[in-house]
């Protein structure tokens, strides 16, 4: 086994431990912490593939952003903050359901799929190809995902708006 | 001549030399990859042990520092000037009794102590000290301190949620609110310079501040300001030291902690505040580069002048409420931010790189944006027209005195 092989089952042990953790913990902020862990194991799946960037994303994006607001949000919910707070509910059996058939598709894809290994090199300058192809070639879906963000920031302000008591 | 600048060549290649000396002195005895890694491992230890060093120097600055402005002497008891204060301070934290409290949630009380500490450390590995003196040149560098700094978050808020006591939840939530609205404006700030450069790595931001022969704060002043507000507040420094408010939530999330377990958090604080002030350093006063003195030499001057202003600042700030801390977030930094970024973004395409041109062309258009949000943010029609009339008071009855 090489140092990267021996790397790799280190992480995908840990990453799979704290994701079997996220779902059995009995404290739902432990769950949290144990995603917050998960995510970080994946950004260091991106080191190994020699994708800095991603990696950086990664952690800038699931670990410094969204799971803080889950974090957030669990500290907000008053009864999920006593250990009394239950983890399952009556509909278990139909989560149940849907995990397995979702496990299996992957499953299949995973077996039946070939892989191809890329013979080039990792590109030395990422950041700026990604940029160029980014504003080029993928322009539309980049934009179409930048409306949908600015909707979602809309949306969240109007929400979140006070009705102001009407000014005489 | 020639010698005086081969002594200075020398003093500034210094630490440089050092390491080379050291790697080919390993590569007589040892095999090739023994030696990388004793080197990577050397690195790292060097920088762990400055930032544990540097605290010794920086908390007598400070306090010395925050004396003077507060007009009292500072710490003068122990030492010549009271210099080795922070010695005793050590010796004090480390005897003190080591307490969990008995409802907190032990193991991550006892986590929560180490992991903001980490993140810390880790930004200071792609910051460039001197010429040639940066552990690892990241190509995405600047990218890379903005997702390891998003991790402290996650440590200040297990200290405040295990500590199980409400102040320190209070705390906690202060903290993620403050870092989740400032971290936009810091990195939106600093993405003006990036477009500058074409590069997201901290040696490019440097050089190319000595292509331009002129630091990016020439170039853009706004962006300086925006970054260096914005960091204070995500390093929890006063004014924006909301999470620890010692009148509202007595200190926060580190109320429960004690002794060694405290002196962390401190750290961790003191090492943040240095490392922005090395950032702004990097990206906006031109880093290491200077005429005389040694890259290094530079490099921590500016550091910590930088550093004197943040002290400056915490002197003289009193802190701010919730609802301003957010609004200026909101309000204030994160338009003004934005409008930076887009009149950057158009003037560096419509003016030569690296010329005087274009330097004044990027600082007229700073003072434009400046000059609108004055007027915008500040109207002289609606300024308060109301005069203050004195009214001669009636004289106050004197009491006889029997």
């Amino acid at each position: 086994m090489t140092l990267i092989q021996v790397v790799f089952v280190i992480l995908a042990v840990a990453a799979i431990g704290s994701a079997v953790g996220v779902v059995t913990s009995k404290n739902i902020f432990y769950s949290a912490l144990l995603l917050v862990a998960c995510l970080f194991m994946v950004a260091g799946f991106y080191v190994l593939l020699e994708a800095p960037f991603l990696a950086a994303v990664q952690v800038l994006v699931y670990v410094g952003a969204i799971a803080v607001l889950i974090i957030f949000a669990v500290m907000l919910t008053e009864s999920m903050m006593s250990k009394k707070a239950r983890a399952r509910n009556d509909q278990w059996w139909v989560a149940l359901v849907v995990a397995i058939c979702l496990a299996a598709v992957l499953l299949y894809v995973v077996v039946t799929a070939t892989w191809q290994v890329s013979p080039a090199a990792p590109p030395t300058d990422a950041i700026a190809a990604l940029g160029k192809a980014l504003m080029s070639t993928y322009v539309l879906p980049f934009e179409v995902a930048s409306v949908l963000l600015l909707m979602a920031l809309v949306g969240s302000i109007i929400i979140a708006r006070e009705e102001k008591p009407e000014e005489e | 001549m020639q010698s005086i600048q081969g002594i200075l060549e020398f003093i500034d290649q210094i630490f440089v030399n050092l390491s080379f000396w050291f790697s080919s002195l390993l590569a007589n005895y040892l095999p090739e990859w023994a030696v990388t890694f004793i080197m990577m491992f050397a690195t790292v230890l060097v920088l762990i042990v400055f930032g544990l060093a540097s605290i010794i120097w920086i908390n007598i600055f400070e306090r010395k520092i925050l004396g003077r402005i507060q007009d009292r002497y500072g710490p003068n008891r122990f030492g010549p000037w009271g210099l080795l204060q922070c010695v005793a301070d050590m010796v004090k934290l480390l005897t003190k009794e080591d307490i969990t409290p008995s409802r907190a949630d032990r193991l991550i009380f006892n986590l929560a102590a180490v992991v903001p500490i980490v993140p810390t450390f880790m930004i200071l590995a792609v910051l460039p000290f001197g010429r040639g003196m940066v552990a690892t040149d990241l190509s995405i560098g600047f990218l890379y301190i903005v997702a390891v700094g998003s991790l402290g978050t996650i440590g200040i808020f297990m200290a405040g949620w295990s500590s199980n006591n409400k102040y320190s939840i209070l705390g906690g939530m202060r903290t993620v609110a403050q870092m989740v609205s400032y971290e936009i404006p810091m990195v939106l700030s600093v993405v003006g310079v990036i477009l500058l450069v074409g590069s997201l790595s901290m040696v490019s931001i440097v050089e190319a501040q000595g292509q331009w022969r002129l630091p990016f704060i020439v170039l853009q002043p706004l962006a300086f300001v925006l970054y260096f507000t914005a960091a204070i507040a995500e390093v929890n420094r006063s004014p924006f030291d909301l999470p620890e408010g010692e009148s509202e939530i007595v200190a926060g999330y580190h109320i429960e902690y004690s002794g060694i377990k405290f002196a962390m958090f401190l750290l961790a604080e003191y090492v943040n505040a240095f490392s922005i002030c090395a950032i702004a350093t990097t990206v906006f006063l031109g880093g290491w580069q200077g005429p005389i003195l040694p890259s290094w030499a530079w490099f921590f001057l500016k550091a910590y002048a930088l550093y004197f202003l943040l002290i400056w600042l915490r002197g003289t700030l009193p802190r701010l409420r919730v609802d301003q801390l957010m609004n200026f977030a909101w309000k204030t930094l994160v338009p003004l931010a934005l409008a930076n970024l887009m009149v950057t973004a158009l003037v560096a395409k419509l003016v030569p790189q690296h010329s005087l041109v274009g330097a004044i062309a990027l600082l007229a258009a700073n003072l434009v944006i400046i000059v609108c949000i004055v007027i915008v943010k500040y109207p002289r029609w609606k300024q308060d027209k109301r005069e203050v009339v004195l009214v001669s008071r009636p004289p106050t009855p004197q009491m006889e005195s029997s």
